[in-house]
């Protein structure tokens, strides 16, 4: 079925090393999904493309129940997206009911993650109909909604975001512009006339400048040592977590589709709703299953939707789906609505493959919960020398030239400035890969209307995106909004 | 008027400087119309852009209402014992191989810690190499010299 069978125990096999691989860097604080994946794209290089992507995919959810239960554990978020759970999943811990809390958001991520497949697998079809009715005009709104979304997200000031979208976009013109075949910002150095390199970017924003600045903070962990003693939770507990997972699986799968959306907004979005809504609000903060169930769920719910846009319209939602844009590209397939078709074998592959790495996630997670939780005694001193050994072998694999080292070495030093400055970095990657393909978008409309640039508003699709973009402006800037976002950023 | 958040300040200076350089350096390409845009066209409204949004920052960050925020300081030192072997990693591994680099790396880098022992780093940099050379010589099967070159392949 779906010609994932094709070498189905290697693609099991991958996506097991993924899924693993997730849930350390999951559980591991400081360490990251982006990081991670930017890591090991080059690793990718000596896979078959299936076989890649798969594991990719694997790291990006994995994290999602791995972090938990560092947030559980030890207090710490493991993931941004499980910042909220460390609220009431601690609390849950020094009850002693640590193990219930553990099963819980392993539960809670499970069916969210089984929901969110089988969104992506009903939405699939019908929206990359969609994506064949669009013109270059909506190409370039869809890009622009998906970059004010990123804005949105951004937890600092909005200025300060779209200018790093635009100097990711600038970033991502250098290199011969496809149309005219003239070499910009190359300045001669024939290695930049083919582009900055992505993996260069990623490594060097995400992987040494976090490195350098979790070096200068001498953190100290505290590693909750109590016995995991029960796992099970009681008939009540079930019965208490039901309604906060399904709110949480539809509010996480909406905000996963969204542009600029992704798991830790949408964490952050059902643990809110939930201290709403909920009819033991009361508890919330002192150790409420609920508190940990609904942004367990949405977490992972948005891990898995947020695919949708990259596979059915080729444009990535966020910051690790912009990587998995670089991975696609590795392997010579162009992300759109055309995989589906030219290219099933993958599409498919992909999406059953999530289910597998769901699955082995429960396994991974609830009855080999002890093995990480030793993990997460190793220091710091220990792990990012081999964050580096990574990044150097990576960056060697992808061109063997020290070109590349030194380009990924200056990235690591502009996104060591960027944070001292306090730019965030993943609207830079968006835009960085976003890049070449707005512009060229941007062009072919301009040239099939003649210079009219009044065809972005004349065509009802385009109007309606750019519409929805407007309307994101404007509410982040109506003053209720913006205090209770920026209350929400204050919890992080 | 006192720069109030130092932060904001710097990163809108930034802004405008690479807004003048991508639009500064896209004046040498063609410009072309807006239906016939040349290469230069993209870059230099986004340039632009970026200049002014820089502008706005730097200004933003001069008002009454400004929050006061410091640019942390910069350790110098870190970023040399990190991004310095990264550099030589590149520049060395074709003359020296993978297993020498490898110790390099490790021993520099975990040099950058605090909580640094000579003991730890090299059992450290033993299970690491010992590890790479499993993962991506055996495993992977990726190409690497793996002894300098007058020693060996």
């Amino acid at each position: 079925m779906f010609g994932a069978t094709v070498n189905l125990p290697m693609n099991l096999a991958y996506c097991f090393i993924g899924a693993a691989v997730g849930t350390l860097i999951g559980v591991l604080p400081g360490l990251g999904p982006l990081a991670t994946i930017a890591m090991l794209l080059p690793v990718t290089y000596a896979l078959p493309p299936l076989g890649g992507l798969i594991m990719l995919a694997g790291i990006y959810y994995g994290a999602q129940y791995g972090g938990s239960t560092t947030a559980i554990l030890v207090n710490l978020p493991g993931e941004t997206s499980s910042v909220v759970t460390c609220i009431d999943g601690y609390q849950m811990a020094r009850k002693g009911r640590a193990g219930v809390a553990l099963t819980t958001a392993a539960l809670a991520s499970f069916f969210a993650g089984c929901v969110g497949i089988l969104l992506l697998a009903a939405f699939a079809v019908p929206l990359t109909q969609v994506a064949f009715q669009f013109g270059p005009a909506e190409y370039f709104s869809l890009m622009v909604l998906g970059m004010i979304g990123a804005v949105v997200l951004a937890s600092g000031s909005q200025v300060k975001a779209i200018a790093m979208i635009c100097l990711g976009l600038l970033g991502g013109l250098v290199g011969t512009d496809v149309n005219t075949g003239v070499s910009r910002y190359a300045f001669d150095i024939p290695e930049l006339s083919d582009g900055i390199g992505f993996v260069a970017v990623a490594m060097g924003v995400f992987g040494f400048a976090e490195v350098i600045i979790n070096l200068e903070q001498k953190e100290h962990r505290e590693v909750f040592t109590s016995k995991v003693a029960s796992m099970f939770p009681s008939k009540d507990d079930f019965r208490r977590m039901i309604a906060p997972i399904l709110r949480g699986t539809v509010l996480g799968s909406i905000l996963g589709i969204l542009p600029g959306g992704g798991a830790s907004l949408a964490s952050f979005g059902a643990y809110s709703l939930e201290k709403k809504i909920n009819k033991n609000k009361a508890e919330f903060g002192k150790g409420a299953i609920e508190g940990v169930a609904a942004p367990e769920s949405a977490n992972n719910a948005a891990a898995q939707t947020s695919f949708i846009p990259l596979l059915t319209l080729g444009i990535p939602p966020n910051a690790v789906m912009a990587l998995m844009v670089g991975a696609m590209t590795i392997h010579n397939i162009q992300p759109g609505p055309q995989v589906m078709n030219s290219n099933p074998t993958l599409f498919w592959g992909l999406i059953v493959s999530m289910w597998f790495g769901n699955l082995m996630l429960v396994i991974l997670n609830l009855p080999l919960i002890g093995v990480w939780v030793k993990l997460l005694t190793v220091p710091y001193r220990f792990l990012y020398p081999s964050i580096l050994v990574f990044c150097c072998i990576g960056v060697y694999t992808v061109s063997n030239h020290s070109f590349d080292a030194l380009m990924t070495a200056a990235f690591g030093l502009a996104g060591y400035v960027f944070q001292k400055l306090g730019c965030e970095a993943a609207p830079l990657l968006l835009g960085f890969v976003l890049g070449p393909m707005m512009e060229e978008n941007f062009r072919r409309t301009l040239l099939l209307s003649r210079g009219e640039f009044s065809v972005f508003v004349s065509r009802p699709l385009s109007l309606g995106l750019l519409l929805a973009a407007a309307a994101l402006v404007v509410a982040v800037a109506l003053p209720s909004i913006k205090s209770r976002r920026e209350e929400a950023f204050q919890e992080k | 008027m006192r720069i109030r958040n130092q932060q904001d300040f710097w990163a809108g200076v930034m802004f405008v400087g690479f807004g003048a350089f991508f639009s500064g350096f896209g004046t040498q390409y063609a410009f072309g119309t807006a239906a016939r845009m040349g290469p230069a066209y993209f870059p230099i409204v986004l340039g632009l852009t970026l200049i002014f949004l820089g502008i706005i920052i730097s200004i933003g960050a001069m008002a009454v209402t400004a929050r006061n925020e410091k640019v942390a300081r910069f350790s110098w030192s870190t970023l040399l014992l990190i991004l310095g072997p990264v550099v030589l990693f590149g520049l060395l591994i074709n003359t020296l191989g993978l297993i020498l680099c490898l110790l390099m790396l490790i021993a520099v880098s975990s040099y950058a810690s605090h909580e640094f022992t000579w003991k730890a780093t090299l059992a450290n940099a033993l299970v690491l190499i010992a590890l790479c050379l499993f993962v991506f010589v055996y495993a992977l099967k990726l190409q690497f010299p793996l002894w300098p070159a007058f020693i060996g392949p």
